[in-house]
Parts: C-alpha cells; sequence; structure tokens
C-alpha cells in the first residue's frame, strides 16, 4: 500500500491520511492486519436520536462487538441545585420541577416532601392534598412509562408504538393543564399544598382517561407483545441481575425486572400510599423484555391507585392550617391565564390592610425553616428520588441535592453494554429511560 | 431625625427644608437612618444587613428511639475502631446521622454493608454540603444508606477541610462512583483510591468548584428592551 502510484499518503498531526483513487481499495485493506485493526471507536451522541436526550457514549468496537463503552454526562446541567439557594423555599417548586422533565409531579413532591419534613408538618398535611398528589404522581408515572414506551418503540423500530403513547401522554397533560394551568413544569405540588384545588371539569377527564387506557394498553400489547422483532431485539438483551442492580444503585423498573419486589411506596410509604391497594409488578428476566413487561404493568397499577384516588376524594382544605406557610393567593384560571382570583385581589388590595401585609411578606421573604437536614426518597417512575435537603434556619435553602435516579442508572450502561452487540447498546441504555434534564439538573 | 415637625405636639423647633407656603414639608433623612428608622438599603425583604447564626449540631441524647440504638450497638460491635471513628450522633427528625472521621469512613461503609445486623446494602445517595464559616472542616459529605433488609435508612457524614481527601468508597458501593466524581467536580473535595476521579457534570477545563458557598451563582445580564437585568446573585434582595 505504500507503493506510489496507488496511494499516496502523508503525515498530519491527526495521523496519517492515505489519499486513495480509482481501483486502489484492495490494496489498501490488504495492508492492514483484519484480526489486531478492526478495532474504532464510535462517538454516539450527545447529539443522537437514539440516546434519549444529550447522552453521549463512547464505544470502542471490535466489528460489531462493544468493548468498552463509557457514558460522558454533564451537557444538560444547568445548575439548578446551585440557583435554588438563591430563592426561598417556595420559588424552589419553580426549578426542581425543571429537573427531570418527564416526571414533574416527582420532583415536585420529592421537594415538597422534604420542605415539609425539614418544617415538621408532615402530619398536617390535609387528606385531600394527600390523595390529589398521589393521583398526579401515577398519573405522571402514567405518562413517564408512556414516553418509554414510545421511545423504546421508536428505537427499536417500532414506530406507531411512538405515535400513540405520546398521543395518549397528551391526554394526561390535558388533565395537568386543566388543574395548574401547564402541561409540563407544573409547579403545582406547593409546601403545604397544591398551587390550587382539582376543579371538577379535571375530575371528569380523569374519569375517562380510566375508562379509556385500559383498552389503549390492551392495543400495545398486542402490537408489542407477540411481536418476533420485539422480542429478538429485547428478549435477553442487556441483563442485569439483582447483584449488579444493588452494587450499581439501581433502583425502579430495572431492579424490579431482575426479580425484587423495591418499591418505595410499599417499602417506605409516604403521601398515605399505605393505604391503597396495590401490587408491585416483578420479573425474573433482568433483560429489556422484563423491563418492558414491568413498565406495562406498572401501567396498570397506577390506573388502579387513581381510582382507588378519585374514590376517596372529598371536599377540602389544600393547605395547611398554617397561615405562616400555605401559600396566601387564591389562584383562578381566567381567560388570561393563571392568576390571583379577583375576590381575592379585591380584598387584600381593598378591605384588609393586615391580609395585604402578610400576603406581601410571605410572597416576598417567604417562610423560615427551622435549620436540619432531611434526606426523602420517593419512587420515581426510573427508581429512587432522593431529595436531601439542608436548612440553616433561613427563608431559603441552603443547600438541595436531588439524587436523581437517570443520574445513577446511567452507570449501568458499561455492565450492560460491554461484551454486547452495537444495537443492543440502543435498547439497553433505552430501557433504563434515563432523561438528561434529571441526570445533568 | 433630628427634628420632626409635630412630634412633640407643638411648633417645630426649625424649619424644615421645603416648608414654605406652597410645598409640603419636607424633613431630610439623616445619614444614619432612613425612613421609620431603618438603616441600610430598606430591603423589605427580610434579608438586607442580617446575621444569621448558624446552630451547631450537637449530640443527641440516648436512647435514640426506633431502630437507631440497634444501629448504634450493631456498629459498636461490629467495629473494633467505633469509639475513635464516630465523632458525633445526632437524631433529628426522625432519622439518624453518624459523623465519622473522614479517614475511617470506607471500614465503616464496610461494616455498615457487610454486618450481618446491619446490612445496608444500597448507598441510595452521596453528596456535599458547603458548612462555609463552620469551622475549618467545612466541606461535608454525606452518604445516604439503606437496608432493604430491615428497610432501614442511615446517614453517614465526614467533614473534611478544603485540600484534604478522604477514602472513596466505591470499592464497597460502586454506585458511588458518579457520585463522588459530582462532588469532586461541585465541590473539590478528593476522593483518594477513586478509580477515575474527573469532573462529571462541569466541562474538564472548568477552573473552581460551583456548588462552595464562596463561589457565586453568577449569569449574565439580561437586556430586554434596552434595560439590563443584574444576574440573580447581583440583585439588592439576594445580596
Amino acid at each position: 500500500m505504500t507503493q506510489s502510484g496507488y496511494a499516496t499518503e502523508r503525515e498530519t498531526t491527526e495521523g496519517r491520511v492515505f489519499t486513495v483513487t480509482g481501483g486502489d481499495w484492495n490494496t489498501v485493506t490488504e495492508g492492514i492486519d483484519p484480526l489486531s485493526n478492526e478495532k474504532i471507536v464510535v462517538n454516539m451522541g450527545p447529539q443522537h436520536p437514539s440516546t434519549h436526550g444529550v447522552l453521549r457514549l463512547v464505544l470502542e468496537l471490535e466489528g460489531e462487538t462493544v468493548t468498552e463503552a463509557r457514558p460522558v454526562i454533564g451537557y444538560l446541567h444547568t445548575g439548578i441545585e446551585k440557583n435554588l439557594e438563591y430563592r426561598n423555599w417556595t420559588q424552589g417548586v419553580t426549578f426542581v420541577t425543571r429537573m427531570d422533565y418527564l416526571s414533574n409531579m416527582f420532583n415536585e413532591a420529592g421537594y415538597c416532601l422534604a420542605v415539609e419534613k425539614l418544617l415538621g408538618i408532615t402530619d398536617q398535611i390535609t387528606e385531600r392534598t394527600n390523595t390529589i398528589r398521589v393521583m398526579f404522581m401515577e398519573l405522571q408515572r402514567v405518562a413517564s412509562h408512556l414516553v418509554w414506551l414510545a421511545t423504546t418503540g421508536m428505537e427499536l423500530g417500532a414506530i406507531s408504538m411512538m405515535l400513540y403513547g405520546f398521543r395518549e401522554r397528551e391526554y394526561i397533560l390535558d388533565i395537568f393543564e386543566e388543574t395548574s394551568g401547564l402541561r409540563m413544569n407544573n409547579g403545582y405540588i406547593r409546601p403545604g399544598g397544591l398551587s390550587q384545588d382539582l376543579p371538577e371539569s379535571a375530575v371528569k377527564k380523569i374519569r375517562d382517561f380510566l375508562v379509556y387506557m385500559p383498552k389503549k394498553l390492551k392495543e400495545y400489547e398486542d402490537m408489542l407483545s407477540g411481536q418476533v422483532i420485539w422480542q429478538e431485539r429485547t428478549k435477553g438483551v442487556a441483563v442485569l441481575d439483582v447483584t449488579g442492580c444493588l452494587a450499581l444503585g439501581i433502583t425502579g423498573p430495572v431492579l424490579r425486572s431482575a426479580g425484587l419486589a423495591w418499591d418505595l411506596r410499599k417499602t417506605m410509604p409516604y403521601c398515605g400510599y399505605e393505604t391503597y391497594e396495590f401490587d408491585v409488578p416483578t420479573a425474573t428476566t433482568g433483560d429489556v423484555w422484563g423491563r418492558y413487561l414491568v413498565r406495562v404493568a406498572e401501567i396498570r397499577e397506577s390506573l388502579k391507585i387513581i381510582e382507588q384516588a378519585l374514590d376517596r376524594l372529598k371536599p377540602g382544605p389544600i393547605y395547611v392550617e398554617d397561615k405562616k406557610i400555605a401559600w396566601p393567593s387564591q389562584l383562578a384560571l381566567g381567560v388570561d391565564g393563571l392568576g390571583n382570583s379577583l375576590e381575592h385581589v379585591a380584598k387584600i388590595m381593598g378591605q384588609s390592610m393586615e391580609s395585604l401585609i402578610h400576603h406581601f411578606k410571605l410572597v416576598t421573604e417567604g417562610f423560615r425553616v427551622p435549620p436540619g437536614q432531611v434526606y426523602v426518597g420517593i419512587e420515581h417512575p426510573r427508581g429512587e428520588l432522593g431529595v436531601h435537603a439542608v436548612s440553616d434556619g433561613g427563608t431559603h435553602p441552603y443547600r438541595v441535592h436531588y439524587r436523581d435516579p437517570s443520574f445513577v442508572n446511567l452507570q449501568a450502561i458499561p455492565a450492560m453494554a460491554e461484551g454486547a452487540l452495537l444495537a443492543d447498546v440502543i435498547a439497553g441504555g433505552a430501557s433504563l429511560d434515563p432523561v438528561m434534564g434529571g441526570c445533568d439538573r | 431625625m433630628t427634628t420632626n415637625p409635630g412630634s412633640d405636639g407643638g411648633v417645630p423647633a426649625t424649619q424644615p427644608v421645603g416648608a414654605n407656603l406652597d410645598a409640603p414639608a419636607q424633613v431630610p433623612p439623616s445619614p444614619a437612618k432612613g425612613m421609620f428608622g431603618i438603616t441600610g438599603t430598606g430591603d423589605v425583604s427580610g434579608f438586607g444587613g442580617l446575621v444569621r447564626r448558624r446552630p451547631t449540631t450537637v449530640d443527641s441524647p440516648r436512647p435514640f428511639g426506633g431502630y437507631f440504638d440497634e444501629v448504634y450497638d450493631a456498629l459498636e460491635e461490629a467495629y473494633p475502631g467505633f469509639a475513635d471513628a464516630v465523632e458525633k450522633v445526632v437524631v433529628d427528625r426522625g432519622e439518624l446521622t453518624l459523623h465519622i472521621r473522614p479517614d475511617r469512613i470506607a471500614e465503616v461503609c464496610q461494616i455498615m454493608r457487610d454486618d450481618e445486623s446491619l446490612r445496608f446494602e444500597l448507598c441510595s445517595s452521596v453528596d456535599g454540603v458547603d458548612y462555609l464559616g463552620s469551622d475549618e472542616r467545612r466541606l461535608h459529605v454525606t452518604y445516604q444508606l439503606t437496608s432493604m433488609t430491615y428497610r432501614r435508612r442511615v446517614r453517614l457524614e465526614a467533614a473534611v477541610a478544603v485540600g484534604t481527601s478522604l477514602p472513596s468508597v466505591t470499592s464497597i458501593y460502586p454506585t458511588a462512583d458518579w457520585q463522588e466524581r459530582e462532588i469532586y467536580d461541585m465541590f473539590g473535595v478528593v476522593f483518594d483510591g477513586h478509580p477515575n476521579l474527573t469532573r462529571i457534570l462541569m466541562p474538564d477545563d472548568w477552573e473552581g468548584h460551583p456548588q462552595r458557598k464562596d463561589y457565586p451563582l453568577g449569569g449574565v445580564p439580561v437586556e430586554y428592551k434596552g434595560a439590563e437585568i443584574p444576574p440573580p446573585d447581583q440583585r439588592r434582595v439576594y445580596q
């Protein structure tokens, strides 16, 4: 290959460059030993449709086999934890809801449970609030799992699943919009309560959804479960057993697909989950197929919980009684969007000076939280969402750290991918359901 | 305020500035105090000039309550260097925190994971907190351990000074790999024995450790229609 006239070569800073023309390919390839030289490094991402956002995987390949996989993250780091320290406790909700953008309700709930534990008002959260929180978390779980089904379907070649999954998710986002005014990044769950009450129209929508969703779920299973390509792409792929999961800190559907029924809603209940009747679905295969089965079964369990929550929904206050914590606004949905109700504005502006002062102090300064630290773990669609909140007694968080399941679970990619085929990296990575907004925060 | 018209119910001793027939009376503000006796910026948000004292965490007395005593006793029994390694025990808001000497943290984690009566199989979270201004060992690393067998949680906390290191727990809990990298990235805590201690969230060539309390929030001024809004940490209310 170094003969002159066949392929000219020159040294560059990148290495040796051959200029090949005409029919010289044979000469070039013959000169390279196929056994020792077939190792190539592929940089997958950070812009890649199959990596669920800006995840970068550096893969070392021998042929089609992955010998080394290194995930690189941080492309979506926005410094949310740092920003929280410059806002008051209530404003924090607005930030945390934007972390994992597919499970906003969980981010908010985890944060609020931590703040409430710091304040020592966990027991004072009203029954209605807890019921609505549970209901919305479960709706969010269904929405998140639907996006998982949609994107994973798309990545493994089932494009219709992508359309169906997003279509049904939009139904849930409509319910959120009806209630909080926003499809995503709701800022709905607040320390001490909820930003506003659940309207009757949303209750009706949820009832309709409970009738509508099981039929659709059946359709998905009809479409995917028996399909040969889907089975071939998922069965025995990206296996991770319980030992591997625990060592790597993997929780959620991935751990349950390996056979361990660890679900914080059952094992360390919060928000009254112990009073609901539901099962923790598991599989024993520990592969992508098992994770698919577990997630679809979890959607069914979530629907069961939503139904029970709807049945026990009774009118009542949504904020704690303590007026020094409960947000003083009374939001209403007007023609121009969500805002303070006109009655409330009329009262604080025209009738009660004390109401105005109280409103002003609480909104500008916020409430004080006694010093200390807490850790709250809740069951997120992807695993354990841990919130470590530290207060120094002020009106701002001193430090809030999110143990986001996407961040921890992504560490499993080398364990799943190395030694397997390149195509299985996509399936394995997708089965972890990483959301980079939560991972990088 | 040196003079206040009508404060003694009578005629003011000196004529306030602007007190003529046409203009309303104006009293010049004294340099030391503004209106309503407020000093400084007149910030009504509650933060202006507020000096906050951080209460020191104190040892909790026994019995700790719940399963905390069992965990404490089991660790004491299983770990010979217990008295030396545990600096403080704090029970607060139903959570147990064991403050561990930083050089012993890996040993303690090993016992916590392996001992039959402890069995903290899962390291839920590792993260850092910067207690700037507390004492020399201002950087705290907290480990949230979960026992799936007994359904318990315990927090270990190790405090180090800037520039000192503590042993990595990655050989005991591999999940701590990325979390220790994040603490290194954000706080500059060095973990001895970590296989690949590099930045994880910030770019590789970043200078400084953003989550430290003496690191500014940063940001660029936002310009909109000719008006400029300073970055959040330079706005009056947050200073």
